[in-house]
């Protein structure tokens, strides 16, 4: 018993704490905004960032806060209180929650601080899009739209005239709403920050090549939020190196996420977040470890479009070559480069019911997958934030089923 | 008032008459009305809409999971079997996330027509989005004409565009009569037109509804019951209708269409393409700037409640009901707010959602006739 413990205790990442001070402290800014004389922008978990940090408006992130939601499960009762208002419970519940939320100030926090303006980046989903107007007529506040056409084969070059175009009424709309002069110089300091902030993400996703993995994919979501939310941070750059250096030592002693490493699965789709925990020990307790995701990439999939001395200029192609806005049949491709990569014995898609763009194509993918690398695929059904779409008993019966495959083709 | 007889034929057996038509013309599948037909017929090709024919889902199931609408599951079923055959090529408009989805799905899984995908704005009003349309389109033109073996000349487009210009003032003319006397025609009537114009080729359908509004002009329609009370008039709101029951529903507890914002109805016709502008482009993609919009496009946040109840008033409609096909992000999404501008204005409204058009019936009949007797 108490080896076991002790084994836990050397596999925790003794980072998180540090992650936990750092998220805090932002919301404490964020929340205390008002009282600083800061302006505070909700934005899309897509959207560029970069601009706003550059002009000292703090970033808030609805999708993180549904996240949160999720993770604390206050999900179903905002999702409700959302329905009560008229919204079908259809509707992706990341916006459900957070538009339930709104009136009542309720979820982990007591609802989010209150924005001065709105930024939607459709590069995820046209969702965003009818969310962000809700948003808008409830707080009575301007909205930007960065329109990023979708990409099924290519970017064509009428796109790429059309963002670079809207990335420089962005820049107006940010002076507008704050009356301030764009700042060039600390958005080129801003951009490179970026860039090292998500070199430095993906080099941490990638010691997850190694047997066994340093971290998991539940690692890798909670490990996220900064690169999401503060992207373009000094603090992002020394909190992942930091993390970074964590795993490179856990790579050093052989710890590994899970205990005995004895299968390697990619997975796809947003995490179950009411459910990390029970997903995170079904798959450890069979020795299964999800040694890396579609999701967490997607936030430095785009890097090579960006280019660092001149991020102004190449960020449109950049946010709009990113992996939820791309064919299926491109998303299929990098799911079989990460899936060669990171040498997988199967895939964990997530059906979620919440995220269309997401989760239409994955039977595609699956298929195309399984006949290119011949590596079986465990479909779970459910949705991010809404419980009852959720069956315990279903998805304990699936994945049973899923790691007896694995066995026998050991 | 008699429709011509062509009309219910296509619109109950359209793929029968798409076979037909073949024979003349090649056949270009669309699913939105933010498809430029103009272009597609200067190509000298037919615009044919494509809405699933309904049969039961077999092939889509392995691409498309349960929480997809009927419409892209209805579509990709006849996409995958052999009902869409006598298509050349299919062009997806870009609207929705499921709309984007099935593009993909359709383009990896069905081979043997061409796949054009055009990527319109998802913001219509700012003059960038409007640059960009036009370069859209101009792209379209291009890619569309490589696949026809055609150059699309300028004049080719105006006169397309002038053709359905007239299809256009014709059926605005028909909804203005209808917000005159509701019991002009009834609604199957206009169900059967709407859908036809969607499908059959441009040429008749232009000289059919243009006698369509002569015969509805002279009040050839016998008078209504002198004793019966006038019915209600009721404005439809919502996305695709593939529901043609819905009309006699309406009709028979006592109320009368008096007009539609329906991604199948006046949508479809609404505005017209400016025939004096030198770029004929342009002149199509302000056309889309300048209609009410889809719910999956951004016009302003205030803009389709503020002309949801503008048209209201105008067709002095009694109440709204608004008809969403289930799964339907964009328009339930929209929802909400729209109930609420209309209640502000006083104008009551009723929701209804249905998932398979084929089993909707009982429920919906007893809803929409406990709304209509109450407005
Ligand atoms: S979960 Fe999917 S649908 Fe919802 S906001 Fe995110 S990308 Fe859009
Ligand atoms: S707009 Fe609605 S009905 Fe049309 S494809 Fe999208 S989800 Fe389906």
């Amino acid at each position: 018993m108490a080896e076991k413990d002790e084994g836990k205790e050397r596999r925790k990442i003794k980072a998180a704490a540090k992650m936990k001070e750092i998220m805090t402290s932002y919301y404490i800014d964020a929340k205390t905004a008002g009282q600083t004389g800061k302006k505070v922008a909700w934005i899309t978990s897509g959207g560029p960032v970069e601009p706003l940090i550059a002009m000292d408006i703090i970033p808030v992130y609805p999708e993180n806060h549904g996240a949160m939601i999720g993770a604390s499960k206050m999900g179903v009762d905002l999702c409700r209180k959302a329905e009560e208002m008229g919204y079908s419970s259809d509707l992706c519940s990341y916006a459900r929650s957070d538009i339930g939320c709104a009136p009542v100030n309720g979820g982990p926090i007591g609802g989010l601080p209150k924005p001065d303006m709105l930024v939607c980046c459709n590069n995820i989903c046209g969702t965003v899009l009818k969310w962000y107007e809700v948003q808008a007529r409830y707080f009575n506040i301007p909205l930007f739209i960065l329109d990023t056409p979708f990409t099924h084969v290519g970017f064509s070059a009428e796109a790429k005239k059309y963002v670079k175009r809207q990335i420089l009424e962005y820049i107006e709309f940010l002076e507008n709403a704050t009356a301030k002069k764009f700042n060039y110089d600390r958005m080129r300091e801003v951009g490179k920050l970026s860039l090292e902030g998500q070199r430095l993400w993906q080099a941490v996703l990638d010691t997850a090549v190694n047997r066994p993995s340093p971290l998991s994919a539940f690692d890798a979501f909670f490990h996220l939020a900064l690169i999401v939310t503060l992207r373009g941070t000094r603090q992002t750059v020394d909190y992942y190196k930091i993390l970074l250096e964590e795993m490179q030592e856990r790579v050093a002693q052989q710890i590994g996420a899970v205990a005995d490493e004895q299968y390697r699965l990619l997975w796809d789709n947003l995490p179950i977040w009411y459910r990390m925990k029970w997903l995170s020990e079904k798959f450890a307790s069979a020795g299964a470890c999800l040694v890396a995701d579609t999701y967490t990439t997607a936030w430095c999939g785009s890097m090579k479009y960006i280019k660092e001395d001149d991020f102004i200029d190449t960020m449109a192609e950049g946010y709009s070559r990113i992996y939820l806005n791309i064919g299926v049949d491109q998303m299929a491709e990098q799911v079989i480069a990460m899936a060669e990569k990171y040498n997988v014995d199967g895939i964990v898609m997530h059906s979620n019911r919440s995220c269309k763009p997401y989760s239409f194509g994955q039977y595609d993918i699956q298929r195309i997958v399984g006949e290119k690398m011949g590596i079986p695929t465990l479909m779970i059904e459910a949705d991010m934030v809404d419980e009852r779409n959720f069956s315990e008993s279903q998805v304990e019966t699936r994945i049973e089923a899923f790691i007896e495959v694995l066995q026998g083709k050991k | 008032m008699k429709l011509s007889e062509e009309l219910p034929l296509i619109a109950k057996d359209p793929y029968g008459y798409a076979e037909k038509l073949k024979a003349e013309k090649k056949i270009v599948g669309t699913l939105c009305s933010y498809t430029p037909e103009e272009i597609i017929i200067a190509a000298g090709a037919h615009p044919f809409r494509l809405f699933g024919s309904g049969q039961k889902s077999r092939l889509a199931d392995a691409h498309l999971q349960s929480y997809c609408c009927s419409l892209a599951r209805g579509v990709l079923e006849d996409a995958l079997s052999e009902r869409l055959d006598f298509l050349e090529g299919i062009v997806f408009a870009h609207t929705c996330d499921t709309m984007q989805r099935l593009s993909d799905i359709c383009r990896i899984n069905r081979g043997g027509v061409f796949h054009l995908d055009l990527i319109l704005p998802a913001k219509l009003n700012t003059e960038s989005a409007r640059r960009y349309f036009r370069d859209v389109l101009q792209t379209f033109r291009e890619d569309l004409g490589a696949k026809l073996g055609v150059e699309i000349a300028d004049n080719d487009l105006r006169k397309a565009i002038s053709a359905m210009n007239r299809i256009r003032k014709a059926f605005t003319r028909i909804y203005e009569l209808i917000n005159e006397n509701p019991s002009i025609i009834n609604g199957e009537e206009l169900y059967i037109l709407n859908r036809a114009a969607m499908m059959m080729d441009k040429a008749r359908l232009a000289d059919l509804v243009e006698g369509t509004v002569v015969q509805l002009s002279s009040g050839s329609r016998e008078a209504p019951d002198a004793g019966a009370p006038p019915p209600k008039r009721i404005f439809l709101e919502g996305g695709v209708c593939n529901y043609p029951d819905i009309y006699n529903i309406i009709e028979e507890a006592g109320g009368a269409v008096a007009g539609d914002d329906l991604c199948t109805g006046f949508r479809y016709f609404n505005g017209l393409v400016d025939e004096d502008n030198p770029d004929p482009l342009m002149a199509i993609a302000d056309r889309y700037l300048k209609r009410i919009v889809c719910p999956a496009k951004h016009a302003g946040i205030a803009d389709r409640g503020e002309r949801l109840v503008e048209m209201v008033l105008e067709k002095r409609a009694q109440g709204v009901i608004f008809f969403f096909l289930k799964f339907c992000d964009p328009h339930a999404f929209d929802y909400p707010y729209l109930q609420q501008v209309l209640e502000k204005a006083g104008i009551p409204s009723l929701m209804v959602e249905v998932d398979d058009p084929l089993q909707a019936g009982g429920q919906l009949q007893t809803r929409i006739e406990a709304f209509i007797e109450m407005i």
